[in-house]
């Protein structure tokens, strides 16, 4: 991922609606609100989640 | 307790939410989207659990869920069926709050592969953590009433013991159990896991539970909504079976047509 881009920008590069999912960065929760304002920094290690099927 | 003029009278409340369909159902299973979305239409559920999963990166355009189950009609419960620590159950219901928005949501934290039985150790863990951040958890849990008792003191806001073992649709194995965990609850009491048929979900009902939630006896069914509409139709039954108190069993027979003025 270049640096500088927001998670908000990296979803949809990734062809993902931000209103559907979920996203932990370092383990941490990032906030819906802020996805736009956070900056990816070199070494983050993101979680994507939505929801699926299940019991 | 009145008994309810309609079924649509006769509602439960959790987590300050009222519903009147007293079947919750799972979304997993099923051989299509639209397959899952026509069973819970049949079903009546008001709530459907749903699991928290990864996003596949390299196919976004995936059907999801959500387009097919719409979550402002029906109320999605996050649940963290194959989380076996607190750890990873918090944090999978950290998630889906982001993810939905909601507090409502269902704790499972599993013990053994084998059996699926609950880790009730791990799972009153997770429940203190999650009342504190504000979570409202509905809690699966063993068909203890102590355990369901500790729960309810943690704050837990729906008790949900098994039937029987997750997936095995083996029915009701423990009437005595959760009769007294029904008796002893001040919160709503729900059957989770072990229903295979209509009987075994009116058999819930029965025994005074508040609801049932069931998944594989829906999704493995021949025919899924059909057997979504013998659930509705059982657990209706049975509620109302419940309300309108059985008679008393008796050892021998007694004749139900009078025995005066007999030829």
């Amino acid at each position: 991922m270049t640096g500088g881009l927001s998670i908000a920008a990296m979803l949809g590069e990734l062809g993902l609606d931000a209103r559907k999912v979920a996203v932990e960065r370092n383990l941490e929760i990032v906030p819906r609100a802020t996805l736009g304002e956070v900056a990816v920094a070199e070494g983050d290690a993101f979680e994507i989640v939505h929801f699926v099927g299940g019991g | 307790m009145n008994a309810p003029q309609s079924m649509s009278s006769d509602s439960w409340t959790v987590a300050g939410r009222t519903f009147t369909s007293r079947l919750i159902v799972g979304t997993g299973k099923y051989k299509s989207l639209e397959e899952n979305a026509a069973a819970v239409e049949a079903s009546g559920a008001e709530i459907v659990t749903v699991a928290v999963r990864r996003v596949n990166i390299s196919d976004p355009s995936q059907p999801m869920l959500t387009d097919h189950i719409d979550p402002n009609k029906v109320t999605y419960l996050p649940n963290t069926a194959g989380c076996f620590t607190a750890d990873d159950a918090i944090r999978t219901l950290r998630l889906a709050r982001e993810a939905g928005g909601w507090n409502l949501v269902k704790l499972e934290v599993l013990g053994e592969a084998k059996t699926l039985y609950p880790d009730m150790r791990e799972t009153l863990k997770a429940t203190e953590v999650l009342v504190k951040e504000g979570f409202e958890p509905m809690v699966y849990c063993v068909d203890d009433p102590i355990a369901a008792k500790q729960l309810e003191e943690a704050g837990a806001i729906a008790i949900m013991p098994l039937g029987a073992p997750i997936g095995s649709g083996l029915g009701i194995q423990n009437r005595v159990t959760i009769r007294l965990i029904v008796e002893g609850a001040g919160v709503p009491v729900l059957v989770d896991a072990g229903v295979g048929t209509a009987s075994d979900a009116a058999q819930a009902m029965e025994l005074g539970c508040d609801g049932v939630l069931m998944n594989t006896a829906i999704a493995e069914a021949k025919d899924p909504v059909l057997m979504a509409r013998a659930m509705k139709a059982a657990v209706e039954s049975g509620r109302l079976a419940y309300l309108a108190g059985r008679m008393q069993k008796r050892r021998y027979a007694d004749p139900s047509s009078p025995l005066a003025g007999l030829i």
